[in-house]
């Protein structure tokens, strides 16, 4: 059952560029950057029971490298590519590190400080970074010879990356290192009673989840052509710990669906609804009251219910 | 107060008319409408300015029944937040979904840059409200017009009138750490150097300071005066601060463009009154086009226009004028940003034309804060006529320097 | 001479604001362990109110009063609406009090419109007091005095009165201040509309350095998280000490390098709490 329900999605995603205007296709593509990038803040903060505030910080990076490679070494986009995603996660293992010596609200508090330092200095590298002028002129990569500045292209280009990102993510969990990457979210002192090195779990789910980020943090650089320090405000962290919530922390569609909550509500409905900030509010507060573990738990819960009415 | 109820409907109205209407026809139909795309800030720090933009071309439009060149005129408003990636969301939305001919804005420069490519390839005609220079200058954008300054345009004229008419031979200058206020800073700089004077401070305090006092606790006061390059309130805050340190008097205080808009100043009182400021508007204009808009909408809003919604409403009449030139066929884009270029007409800040790079050259004008009716406004004292974005400097040598940045060009007269 | 004068007053000034900033954060979390991230906004919210109760007409006395009044009925309803359904879960709290924030800043933005409001500085305070040699604002002088009021004042309640001792109860142990019959319910409401009005006053009083303007939810939040962090959860002498640090670091690290003034301001507490995870005088795992 499930896996139809998959396959059939798969489908729906290959098939939205045969039928949409730009527009729509241009938003399903960020809405896949939006989900790849919830998805890995979602290995910290869903299974590994770590809340962070600053997991923009690698979607900068990435993406920061990735525009000053490019732009200013003219690098190509292979190597440019390998380079972005290799030292952000190395940033990663390094914030790590510092992040991991505290747990619960002083983790929250070191992921934001080590992001607001970057944020900073973004603004202020100007020889690097351009500070808030941004850096522009970013070309896309052609795998292939394929032009991706046409957006279905694109568009297909991103969803493979988001498909492979998704399975990865799936094995992953799904896998002996998941379920123990679960074990130190729920106990951890059991975990270490029984031998498991939790420090070091949660240091490789800190990693994996930087490296996803990266991932997400240059397909967003593709796409927009351009890089801003507001990449990683606190505004963006938050943004993301949001669709995690929102749509499930610890399930693997839920920040998939929240990714999409949000950026329907960001992208869409601001167009139509001037208070829609307000209305983002008012739907994460609804959330939080008649769906406490999210949207995905929830939606899972009344599925079987209606199953075991039916038996 | 806020006109939501409207812009929704008008919003609604053209988004819904846009999804209706055909894949594009490349001669206009005489019934078809025009529709404007704003791209502006209604929500988070900026959103006084994009507000007042809202304003400013709604009143434009207002006065002529939503028509121009005989067509009706159909806005459509996008808020970006100011948020450079959702301006690139939104101008896609603007221009794919509601399929507008014209952009109008966007209010920040970092939003200008983060949609230049995108202008360039969609090739819509916009009349931009930020300020960034180089995309008039270094990166000229073929589809970009701005009839507003671009940073350092009006700066250049207060270091001159600095420097010649208040005989300052020593300056202070101070601005928001961001790249409109290293710019205008730096021109200020040029121009007061290269006439006699000297900065002797450089101060760049963080966009979203908490507050001054360590920067006012650093300020040289043997000094006859002090530039400030700030934007949106923090001016206006810098300006209180300054009188409580007990700074009041020790040196003059000389505004950039943004330092002390209209916007700003109807919550200031007595510290404001004296301040000099430069900009290319002030509400006080006596031409005959700013004697009809000025009150109309200090009338309709309570407030004076200022920076922002002024530049939207003269943004409107050289859309106009140009749409005029093309018999309203606002899908011919080629003709109608030629014909955009060649604007020459005189609006509500004085007369507009563009140089080649799609900059305006126009009125700059020295103000003073005073007091009218139990208001504050900025009396013009000076007016300076046909000033470019490249001062009195030749553009090729202009262009062959770097930008204008902190550190560009260099200080040499800093002292410890 | 004169500047690091200056200096020095303005770092105790600032650290006399973040105190008023984050006293009501640390007592919510303290007890509650809500990291209240609905905190700015509610900050912002009480300058709001100040800046209209002030344009009506009455002082500035009034004004705090009122602030602290509104904003603590504001964080009445939010706790025993919404968070109260909350405890025990930790990420659904973020995503209530984030979402809760982003619906008062848009409310003020709604009522009181894109404008900064700027909050008047009362008449007394308004010239410069002049001393050894220098000049200070009197009003910032005024404000680090009302903090350290405010920060005694709440030290005597936690330490001699019966509701103090609860509190205290409750930090230390939940389960048991509730095993010996503390009325735990009752408990968080009153300390939740204590930290929110305790946000709200430093809103106000706060109002004429700061103004209330779209984003000042935005600006403190990450501030009061800072301070509460460094000095300690559970401890608030621990949050009125290092709101002093860092109001020194950062006045005196902006004048001396500005280049650096984000890092400036987190850096303290990411070495703090690199190695010391409960922060200055934090008694408290998080």
């Amino acid at each position: 059952m499930k896996k139809l329900a998959g396959f059939l999605t798969i489908i729906f995603l290959i098939s939205i560029p045969f039928y949409s205007g730009e527009y729509y296709i241009n938003l399903a593509s960020q809405m896949l950057i939006a989900a790849i990038f919830a998805s890995s803040l979602n290995l910290l903060v869903g299974y590994g029971g770590l809340t962070s505030l600053g997991h923009a910080v690698y979607l900068g990076l990435s993406a920061y490298i990735t525009a000053w490679l490019i732009t200013k070494i003219g690098l190509s986009h292979g190597a440019t590519a390998a380079i972005a995603l290799t030292a952000t996660t190395v940033m990663g293992m390094l914030f790590g590190w510092i992040a991991l010596r505290a747990t619960g609200l002083g983790f929250l508090m070191l992921t934001l400080a080590l992001s607001q330092i970057f944020w900073g200095l973004a603004y202020r590298w100007v020889g690097m970074t351009n500070g808030d002028n941004g850096i522009s002129g970013i070309t896309r990569p052609m795998p292939f010879d394929i032009n991706l500045d046409q957006s279905n292209y694109f568009y297909w280009f991103v969803l493979i990356i988001f498909l492979t990102c998704m399975l990865l993510i799936t094995r992953l969990v799904h896998s002996p290192f998941g379920a123990s990457i679960c074990g130190t979210r729920d106990q951890a002192k059991r975990m270490t009673a029984l031998g498991f090195n939790v420090w070091l779990i949660r240091w490789i789910t800190f990693v994996l989840a930087s490296f996803f980020g990266a991932v997400a943090g240059l397909l967003y650089v593709y796409f927009h052509k351009y890089i801003h320090p507001t990449v990683m405000s606190i505004t963006s962290s938050a943004e993301a710990l949001l669709c995690v919530i929102a749509g499930g922390a610890g399930t693997l569609t839920g920040p998939i669906i929240g990714a999409f909550l949000v950026m329907i509500l960001k992208n869409y409905v601001s167009g139509y609804v001037e208070r829609w900030n307000m209305l983002l509010g008012a739907v994460f507060v609804f959330i939080v009251l008649f769906m406490p573990s999210g949207i995905t738990p929830w939606v899972a819960d009344k599925i079987s219910r209606l199953r075991n009415t039916t038996k | 107060m806020t006109i939501n109820r409207r812009d929704f409907l008008v919003g609604s109205g053209a988004a819904s008319l846009g999804l209706a209407v055909p894949t594009l026809v490349n001669a206009q139909k005489s019934n078809e409408p025009i529709r404007i795309g704003l791209l502006t800030v209604k929500t988070g720090p900026l959103a006084s300015g994009g507000i007042d933009m809202e304003r400013g071309i709604m009143m434009y439009l207002n006065e002529r029944n939503n028509m121009m060149a005989g067509r009706k005129v159909e806005l459509v408003v996008a808020d970006t937040g100011g948020v450079p990636a959702n301006t690139k969301t939104k101008v896609q939305e603007l221009v794919e979904r509601d399929k507008v001919q014209v952009l109008m804005g966007p209010l920040a420069a970092f939003e200008a840059l983060a949609i230049d490519d995108y202008i360039k390839t969609q090739k819509i005609p916009t009349l931009s409200v930020a300020a960034a220079e180089d995309m008039t200058q270094r990166k000229p954008n073929p589809w970009f017009v701005r009839a507003t300054s671009s940073s350092a345009q009006c700066s250049h004229v207060m270091a001159d009138y600095c420097a010649k008419i208040m005989k300052f031979k020593r300056m202070v200058m101070i601005a928001d750490d961001i790249a409109y206020g290293h710019e205008m800073n730096a021109g200020f700089q040029r121009v007061f150097e290269e006439n006699g004077g000297k900065i002797v401070q450089k101060l760049f305090p963080p966009l979203t300071a908490p507050d001054y006092g360590s920067f006012l606790a650093q300020l040289k006061t043997n000094v006859d005066g002090i530039f400030l390059g700030f934007a949106g309130s923090n001016g206006f805050r810098f300006v209180r601060q300054f009188n409580e340190y007990g700074l009041r008097g020790k040196m003059a205080i000389m505004g950039g463009m943004t330092a002390l808009d209209e916007s700003v100043l109807k919550n200031m009182g007595d510290e404001a009154l004296g301040i000099q400021t430069v900009c290319w508007y002030s509400a006080e204009l006596d031409n005959p086009i700013n004697l009809k808009f000025a009150p109309g909408f200090r009338k309709t809003f309570g407030y004076d226009p200022g920076y922002y919604a002024a530049g939207t409403y003269v943004s409107g009449a050289v859309l106009e004028n140009a749409l005029n030139a093309v018999n309203g066929d606002a899908n011919n884009k080629d003709a109608l940003m030629a014909a955009l270029k060649k604007t020459n007409i005189p609006t509500a800040r004085g007369p507009v034309k563009f140089d080649q790079y799609g900059n305006i050259v126009g009125d700059v004008y020295i103000r003073q804060v005073e007091r009218k009716d139990k208001r504050l406004v900025n009396a013009v004292l000076r007016t300076y006529t046909n000033v470019s974005q490249f001062w009195t400097y030749d553009p090729k040598s202009f262009l062959g320097q770097p930008v204008y940045t902190r550190d560009y060009p260099p200080a040499k007269n800093l002292e410890s | 001479m004169q500047i690091w004068a200056i200096q020095t007053l303005n770092s105790l000034a600032l650290g006399g604001l973040l105190f008023l900033l984050s006293s009501g954060f640390a007592l919510i979390f303290g007890l509650m362990r809500i990291a209240n991230l609905t905190h700015g906004a509610l900050f912002m919210l009480g300058a709001y109110v100040g800046a209209t109760v002030i344009r009506a007409g009455y002082g500035m006395f009034t004004a705090a009063a009122a602030a602290l009044i509104v904003i603590a009925i504001v964080g009445g309803i939010i706790e025993r609406l919404i968070l109260r359904r909350l405890s025990g879960n930790p990420q659904g709290q973020v995503l209530a009090t984030l979402g809760l924030a982003f619906i008062i800043a848009d409310f003020c933005l709604v009522i009181w419109g894109g404008d900064p409001i700027p909050i008047e500085t009362p008449a007394m305070f308004q010239s410069p007091i002049q001393f050894l040699g220098i000049s200070f604002p009197a009003y910032r002088l005024v404000i680090l005095v009302i903090s350290c009021i405010i920060g005694i004042a709440l030290y005597l309640l936690l330490e001699k009165t019966r509701l103090g001792a609860m509190i205290r109860a409750g930090v230390d142990d939940m389960q048991m201040a509730r095993a010996v019959g503390i009325p735990a319910s009752q408990l968080f409401t009153i300390v939740f509309c204590l930290g929110a009005g305790l946000a709200g006053l430093g809103g106000t009083l706060g109002g004429p350095i700061f103004n209330a303007y779209p984003g000042l939810d935005a600006d403190m939040l990450p501030l009061a998280l800072i301070v509460v962090i460094l000095g300690g959860v559970g401890s608030l002498v621990g949050t009125f000490i290092a709101s002093f640090i860092v109001g020194f670091i950062y006045s005196f690290g902006i004048a001396l390098v500005p280049d650096l003034a984000y890092v400036i301001l987190f850096l303290p507490m990411v070495v703090v709490i690199a190695f010391k995870p409960t922060g200055l005088f934090g008694t408290i795992r998080t």
